[in-house]
């Protein structure tokens, strides 16, 4: 430890001897390929265990088939409406103060906070038979928990914050003089937003709807309580890999499951992407 | 176009920003708006723009109320402090935004809109950088864009807010001299903040000295410079060093301070006061020399005068310096060559 | 809202936005959040405890709440070595770990789950090698520690490494210059500056810990007073058309995320005591 020359008395200004170093780093990359890599890989490796054709086959499989359907309707329908509460909330948060926006905030948030559990549970206790409106729904026939309008509404709750988040401190951070400017050289609100503001936070929203669209492919807890697990009907891929599982038909709850898996890589690819273009575009500030 | 001002008053909570403002800009002037950070110069600004509503007055432009007008209709020029340059477009469509959004019934032909642009570009001495992003360019030039992107839409009045704040001293001095050049050619009414005093006296027709959410003086460089209205403006024009009592002019050194003149502060600038080795008249005071400081083409020197508490600073030309000799300690005498005299108790 | 836009800018659309803020954010959210409360107001106070307090309704808290502090606290140790380690050291294929960290946030939770229980049933990849050490993970509480544990851990080193990167070197170097060791510098300058966003996210982590339902079901073996989650109980109750009973553990449940959330904000709060 005692090394008087001066290049060392830098190094350690900043930073552990090497042997340190390299101590921390391989404990740090143990713990994360046992925690993170092992399972990642356990994934693929079970769902490929009986070969492609299995793999291939499990994944044709009717209700597989209409189980995806119902995801990418789910998502479809959550994401836009999520993506749009998100630009407006962060317009009125990050370009206007007012009383109360701290709390605005903080309401925002809550969805994470919530247990998924809870989430389902709410729209049953509203929308089901011994739920408020319950009975109303029941003489129209209209159906909303354990339907498909039930998983959707659960999937909002749940990816309600994510795009909104994501662009209050991007926009915040951007200030308004440069809508200011368009404002003063005479366009209007719709120009400015779409030819100043939009381009500005092209990639927060990116970044803000690839995550909403992974939690709202993946969401099980919430959209379990709500969804009634209807096989062909109102099973969403999470929830057919449960029932796949639960049945004792590893190879093809592993197949689906590796689908979902993959969805989450091309996720953490894009997210870090767009991670850095948004850091570049506030360095530039 | 000419600017009136009348009465205009703004709270931002409980934070008084401009308290009751009057003021009057004729038509082609180049008006600095100068004082200290929180004296309400950029509100003021702002206000002028539409890009802030008073509490109440009103501004006119032309005579007519534009108060409740919408900044899009005031065919105001605003250049922001940070230039407000828009990042993801080219220096070309920066400036020829203004003239892009107009509606379709109004707006200019693309070839017009293009040789528009290419002779602002011109104007200030750009036009090889119409292909260029904001980021690969210097303050300087930035500057320079966002000043073309403001008179594109060839405003009435041109606005900018601190325009060499965020330049180094250099290109500031540049910009400065080139600002004064362009309005001498464009004669467009232009108003704008800064709280440098240097840059008001060396650009402005006519400077607004601030404070506190109120208008000090108003006038052209020399008056505010020759007669300031109260002990703000002088001491923010200029180092002054201020004598408790009257010092009398030209007359018999320090008085002490008695009866109606118990209030009464005398100001004199730095270089207005005179060190000389023997006593010329009674005006002299004998002082001690205690500190020099060497600033480029000048001095500062610092003394004590006999039997009075405080420091004077004296501000002399190398030449008279080193004429004189001086050296720190020595006993010398100082001379004030102009007092001004404010009755009032008046804080700077 | 005219009043306040006449007091702060020109930019348009204040009021528009603000109320469809708050109307999407009541029907999504508030409303039915308050369902929750108003159904549980309905049953009577002694009904309520009664229900929130039965030996099978404690053992599941002690579970949950146990492992969740449990897990936490590894991630707190684990989640800032990585995060340090991600900031200050170079070393190959550190952007891909980075990135890999937010895998638990990525991975749906019931692929997690069934993963997890693969690996660590006694003929998986890393349970044959526990089972005859004697330590059994899946279907014990064991196995709902780690289920909790991988899904909290990105929560620790998302909140401490954007704290880390902001650690100026002048710091480190002024303290040096001031004759600490290295070892004073980390816990004298660095530690106080990192505490709050450890706080943070052992307490992220927990609650999200608490409230994990789909990564920990299949791992939990779900025995009632062993390893039953209080999400399941919900779960099992609402399955038994007993809304009461699940409305009112709920209830506690929403209390206690109300509670960690003020936790949070107040540990933020703390973190900016020193900010200008």
């Amino acid at each position: 430890m005692q090394n008087n020359s001066n290049a060392t008395i830098t190094d350690r200004a900043q930073t552990e001897p090497a042997f340190v170093r390299r101590a921390l780093v391989t404990i740090a990359l143990i713990f994360l390929a046992l925690f993170l890599l092992l399972p990642l890989a356990a994934v693929f490796s079970q769902a490929f265990e009986k070969g492609l054709v299995v793999y291939l086959e499990a994944l044709k499989e009717p209700d597989t088939l209409s189980s995806i359907k119902l995801t990418l309707i789910t998502a479809a329908v959550t994401v836009p409406l999520n993506l749009f509460f998100g630009v407006t909330a962060a317009w009125a948060i990050a370009k206007f103060t007012f009383p109360g926006k701290n709390l605005l905030i903080t309401l925002i948030d809550l969805p994470f906070s919530v247990s998924p559990v809870i989430s389902g549970l709410i729209y049953v206790l509203i929308f089901g038979l011994q739920g408020w409106i319950g009975p109303w729904l029941q003489d129209h026939d209209i159906r909303i928990v354990f339907a498909v309008p039930g998983i959707i509404l659960a999937t909002i709750f749940v990816t309600f914050p994510f795009v909104a988040r994501e662009l209050i401190p991007l926009m915040e951070a951007q200030g308004k003089e440069e809508e200011e400017a368009a404002l003063v050289l005479g366009a209007t609100g719709l120009q400015t937003f779409f030819r100043v503001t939009l381009p500005n936070i092209k990639w927060g929203i990116i970044y803000g709807v690839i995550l909403c669209n992974a939690r709202a492919m993946g969401e099980f807890g919430a959209v379990s309580v709500v969804s009634g697990h209807i096989r062909g009907m109102t099973n969403t891929v999470p929830l057919h890999v449960e029932i796949l599982y639960n049945e004792y038909n590893y190879t093809a709850a592993f197949a689906v499951a590796s689908l979902l898996a993959f969805l989450a890589l091309i996720t953490l690819m894009i997210k870090t992407f767009a991670e850095w273009k948004v850091r570049q575009q506030l360095e530039n500030n | 176009m000419s600017i009136k001002i009348e009465n205009i008053s703004k709270q931002f909570g409980t934070f008084t920003a401009l308290g009751n403002v009057t003021l009057s800009i004729p038509s082609g002037e180049l008006v600095a708006l100068l004082g200290p950070s929180g004296s309400g110069k950029t509100t003021l600004l702002r206000i002028i723009a539409g890009l802030e509503t008073p509490d109440s007055g009103k501004i006119l432009f032309n005579g007519e109320d534009t108060t409740c007008s919408h900044v899009r209709e005031r065919s105001v020029g605003f250049v922001f402090q940070h230039y407000a340059l828009f990042k993801h477009m080219t220096v070309f469509d920066n400036v020829a935004f203004g003239l892009s959004v107009r509606p379709k019934s109004t707006r200019p032909s693309k070839a017009e809109i293009r040789d528009k642009v290419n002779d602002l570009l011109r104007l200030v001495q750009l036009e090889s950088m119409g292909n260029r992003y904001p980021a690969q360019l210097s303050g300087g030039q930035r500057q320079r864009i966002a000043l073309a992107r403001a008179l594109a839409v060839e405003p009435q009045v041109l606005l900018l807010d601190e325009p060499f704040g965020a330049l180094d001293a250099q290109v500031r001095a540049e910009l400065r001299r080139w600002l004064r050049k362009l309005h001498d050619e464009i004669h467009v009414t232009s108003v704008f903040v800064t709280h440098d005093q240097e840059e008001a006296l060396e650009v402005a027709d006519r400077i607004v000295v601030m404070n506190k959410g109120k208008i000090e003086q108003a006038g052209t460089p020399d008056q505010v410079y020759e007669h300031p209205a109260n002990p703000f403006v002088l001491n923010f024009l200029g180092n002054v060093n201020l004598f408790h009592g009257r010092l009398s002019q030209p007359g018999s050194g320090l008085h002490a301070a008695d009866g109606a003149d118990d209030n009464a502060v005398s100001y004199v600038r730095s270089h207005d006061i005179e060190i000389d080795r023997n006593q010329q008249d009674a005006t002299s005071l004998r002082a001690e020399i205690t500190y020099i400081q060497k600033l480029g083409p000048a001095v500062r020197v610092t003394l004590a005068i006999d039997g009075n508490t405080g420091y004077v600073e004296a501000e002399l030309t190398r030449d008279v310096f080193q004429n004189l000799g001086l050296k720190q300690g020595e006993s010398v005498f100082v001379r004030p060559r102009q007092v001004r005299v404010f009755v009032e108790d008046y804080q700077i | 809202m005219k009043l306040f836009k006449r007091h702060n800018n020109v930019l348009p659309g204040f009021g528009v936005t603000l109320g469809f803020t708050v109307f999407y954010l009541s029907v999504i959210v508030l409303i039915p959040l308050s369902a929750l409360v108003f159904r549980t107001m309905g049953l009577t106070w002694g009904e309520f405890i009664t229900t929130v307090t039965a030996p099978r309704v404690l053992a599941s808290y002690k579970v949950t709440f146990g492992a969740a502090l449990i897990a936490a606290s590894i991630n707190a140790v684990f989640g800032v070595l990585v995060a340090w380690v991600l900031v200050r050291y170079k070393f190959p294929g550190r952007r891909i770990v980075d990135a890999l960290v937010d895998l638990p946030f990525a991975l749906p939770t019931a692929v997690a789950g069934i993963t997890l229980a693969t690996i660590y049933s006694s003929n998986g990849w890393v349970g044959r090698y526990l089972e005859p050490l004697g330590i059994k993970v899946a279907f014990t509480p064991l196995g709902i520690t780690l289920a909790m544990t991988f899904i909290g851990l990105p929560f620790v080193v998302r909140t401490v490494q954007p704290v880390i990167e902001e650690i100026e070197v002048e710091l480190e170097e002024a303290a040096v210059c001031l004759g600490a060791s290295r070892w004073q510098t980390l816990y004298r300058v660095i530690f106080p500056v990192l505490l709050p966003s450890i706080l943070t996210g052992f307490a992220l982590s927990f609650a999200r810990g608490v409230g994990e339902y789909g990564s920990i079901i299949f791992i939990a073996g779900n025995m009632p007073m062993v390893s039953e989650i209080t999400p399941l109980l919900i779960i099992t109750k609402l399955e038994q058309f007993d809304y009461r009973g699940a409305t009112a553990i709920a209830c506690v449940m929403l209390l206690t995320s109300f509670l960690m959330l003020l936790v949070v904000n107040l540990l933020q709060k703390w973190s900016r005591r020193y900010a200008e």
